[in-house]
């Protein structure tokens, strides 16, 4: 298992030292994480002046609003940016709390998996209503 | 002397997690990951909702009357506390990673901060809830009656 730590014998300190946090592959997570953050924190501005409109009306009255083109739009980039922000937040926890590799792993790819079936069933939702 | 069973060395422990005064810095941080795991909970129910849209009137119904009821209204008014508090406590984070805010007492104030910004915008959005929006609505009693005449016919 700890195989991975044994041959960096002919590396630079700088190369020896990337990728050794929990996740092996820090610094690209870490900027999506706060891209992913700042753009849920704007459209969930929106979401709520949407859910102001649309909360208490009927089916066909909120299907209407929904298949407004930018409200679709805005919806469905706070999907793929929540999804994504969640994913990665909790990959965070998970690689911070799991130390097991066999659990750490079998918990990230259900994970993914359930999440990205979450996200897909959200997208193919809107379109259906929206075009 | 060497031949004998090594006896065991008494050295000092570091404090562990448990003996720790909890602190609002670290009352504050863990709580940002416990409502994130709690807004995945609510990713579900927000699928729910658009996918039963999707559907049609009928599974629409069926999630406002579930939305409605109190367990979905407690789950409801968990998810709002803790999107207000994830959203506000990110935007502190966010400040950290430009490498602002790490004064103990600004750190502190910003902490404060967080906590009135989501009390008064949890008590803001469900009072709009309450006065203006579903529970208050004729057009939503309609679609929840619709919903328990549907439940009674299957």
């Amino acid at each position: 298992m700890n195989m991975k730590w044994d041959n960096h014998g002919m590396k630079t300190p700088l190369a020896r030292a990337r990728g050794l946090g929990a996740s092996h592959a820090a610094v690209p997570g870490w900027i999506r994480l706060r891209v992913t953050a700042i753009g849920t924190a704007v459209l969930s501005l929106w979401f709520l002046w949407f859910l102001s409109q649309t909360i208490g009306t009927s089916h066909a009255e909120f299907t209407a609003k929904l298949a407004d083109p930018r409200n679709a739009i805005c919806m469905l980039l706070l999907i793929i940016a929540a999804f994504t922000h969640a994913v990665l937040g909790n990959r965070e926890i998970v690689e911070d709390y799991i130390h097991n590799e066999f659990f750490k792993l079998s918990k990230l790819v259900g994970m993914y998996l359930f999440f990205f079936a979450l996200a897909t069933a959200c997208i193919f939702s809107i379109l259906k209503i929206a075009l | 002397m060497s031949q004998s069973a090594p006896t065991k060395t008494q050295r000092p422990l570091s404090p562990h997690l448990q003996v720790y005064k909890p602190q609002m810095t670290s009352v504050l941080s863990i709580l940002h990951r416990m409502t994130g795991v709690g807004l995945t909970v609510g990713l579900m129910l927000f699928a729910w909702w658009l996918v039963a849209a999707a559907i049609g009137p009928g599974a629409y119904a069926v999630f406002m009357n579930f939305a409605g009821s109190p367990v979905g209204m407690l789950l409801l008014f968990g998810f709002t506390l803790a999107f207000f508090y994830h959203l506000a406590n990110g935007i502190r984070h966010l400040f950290w990673d430009s490498g602002l805010l790490f004064k103990i007492e600004n750190a502190y104030k910003a902490g404060y901060a967080v906590l009135l910004f989501t009390a008064l915008m949890t008590a803001a959005t469900w009072y709009c809830v309450l006065n203006k929006g579903p529970y208050a609505s004729p057009s939503v009693t309609a679609t929840l009656t619709a919903a328990e005449a549907e439940g009674e016919t299957r």
